[in-house]
């Protein structure tokens, strides 16, 4: 179900775009609305949640899956942290359908999908030790790898058939699309904005997102 | 007693029962196989596997599902980590359908659903997570709660309809059902036997499975595993690498 947002930009506390191969984070206390916004079209945006107060608490994908009892998130869609409590809600969203099982791609799983000469290619989990190291959210509360856990992928479209068949479709994502998150805890937010050229989840153009956030 | 071929009694290194609701952990060498048999049928053995040489190495769900194009395990497919190699391979299933997404149910959850059991009240037949079993048996290689990723859950199923809602199916493994995990890497093995947490039987009184591990043959250039698909193949290589020079 589609829902769109009521609010301006104009009245947003922040407003940073982030190129593709970056990382961003951020911390959206409880209560504020987070959007993410595609710019471009069908741009993967991989995102974790950490509770600000102890980034041991996280995003779980398995949990978010089980306890809404569905495999994809949209309007509605409560995302749970590993603990079982409700980090966010998506309380609008006008692209229609998001992925949690496709994961971050890497230079090591680039070896493996596309070929072994690919490892130096740029990668969301690159970004994402880059964040670790350089971005204050997570450097003062020395997070590592053992944080990274399987992310969200905003915008992308990976149908599941009763089958078991995955299938990397279209994307359904378009220029102005975006999903828009109720913060339900304070949380931090790292995103990679994907890199990937190898496969269609960027539509082979990886593009800048925006992000915004209000009280 | 298991549906699969019987294992070679010269190739047998031990046998262990792991009860229904229970928690175990161990390491599994390269070259060697786990068989999990279903006891009674409708089982769920909860795993989680790490590089044991390396613990930030840990079975990743989403490489292992878009690499192979799957969204369910079965024999044929390979249990990858984050690093892009192959922690185990499943040689042989008589199932034909294991769950990666759904992970564990926790305390709230389990308490919720069967009513606590506590110890003190109900010793061997108290009841504790599927979550907390995993943790418990982490703490005892100093992992913990950041190392809890989207585990397997071998036995179980669930499928979604054309909107991903999800339906868990009943009497999807049966007694003597089992599955055989061919290790590529000396890998900590970490399990719970607690029921499934979309598990529609309102009653605590999950089966028990035996753990058998034996020798395996070394990995053919034609294997099964290795060569079902060409992500595969390459995972085996850097598997391969990972061990280069080792006299193992």
């Amino acid at each position: 179900m589609l829902i769109e947002s009521p609010l301006d930009a104009k009245d947003a506390v922040l407003d940073e775009v982030c190129e593709a191969g970056a990382p961003w984070m951020a911390t959206v206390k409880r209560g504020q609305t987070l959007r993410i916004l595609d710019l471009e079209g069908n741009q993967a945006v991989d995102t974790l949640f950490y509770s600000a107060a102890d980034p041991e608490e996280r995003y779980s994908a398995a949990d978010t899956i089980a306890r809404n009892g569905r495999l994809y998130l949209s309007a509605g869609t409560k995302l749970y942290s590993s603990e079982g409590r409700v980090m966010l809600t998506i309380v609008a969203d006008t692209c229609g359908q998001h992925d949690t099982l496709g994961g971050a791609c890497s230079a090591e799983s680039n070896t493996t999908r596309y070929a072994l000469d690919k490892r130096p290619m740029h990668s969301c989990r690159d970004s994402f030790m880059y964040a670790l190291c350089t971005c204050h959210d997570a450097t003062s509360r020395r997070m590592s790898k053992r944080d990274i856990a399987p992310n969200i992928n905003f915008f992308m479209n990976v149908p599941v058939s009763p089958e078991g068949h995955l299938s990397f479709a279209d994307g359904i994502s378009a220029p102005g699309k975006y999903v828009e998150l109720k913060a339900e805890m304070d949380v931090v937010v790292l995103i990679s904005n994907c890199p990937q050229l190898n496969n269609p989840c960027n539509a082979y153009n990886p593009t800048p997102v925006r992000l915004l956030v209000w009280d | 007693m298991s549906l699969l071929k019987p294992i070679p009694p010269d190739r047998l290194l031990w046998e262990e029962l792991l009860p229904g609701g229970r928690h175990w952990s161990g390491l599994m060498r390269r070259g060697t196989v786990l068989r999990l048999t279903d006891l009674r049928g409708g089982a769920n053995v909860s795993a989680l596997f790490y590089n044991h040489e390396e613990k930030l190495e840990r079975y990743n769900m989403p490489d292992t599902l878009k690499s192979q194009h799957t969204a369910f395990l079965t024999a044929g497919h390979t249990l990858q980590s984050d690093m892009g190699r192959v922690l185990c391979s499943i040689t042989a299933c008589s199932v034909g359908w294991h769950d990666t997404w759904c992970g564990v149910a926790d305390g709230a959850m389990t308490d919720a659903r069967y009513g606590e059991r506590r110890f003190q009240q109900h010793r061997n037949a108290m009841i504790r997570s599927g979550r907390d079993g995993l943790l418990i048996e982490l703490a005892k290689w100093g992992l913990g709660a950041r190392d809890l990723v989207p585990n397997v859950n071998f036995f179980s199923k669930v499928v979604p309809d054309a909107d991903g809602v999800l339906s868990y199916v009943e009497g999807h493994s049966r007694e003597g059902d089992a599955v055989d995990l061919r290790f590529e890497m000396n890998t900590l093995v970490v399990l719970s036997t607690a029921p499934h947490p979309l598990d529609t039987n309102p009653t605590w009184d999950p089966a028990g499975v035996k753990l058998s591990a034996w020798r395996a043959d070394p990995v053919a250039a034609d294997d099964l595993c290795r060569t079902s698909c060409a992500q595969n193949g390459r995972a085996f290589v850097n598997t391969e690498r990972f061990y280069a020079g080792a006299a193992c």
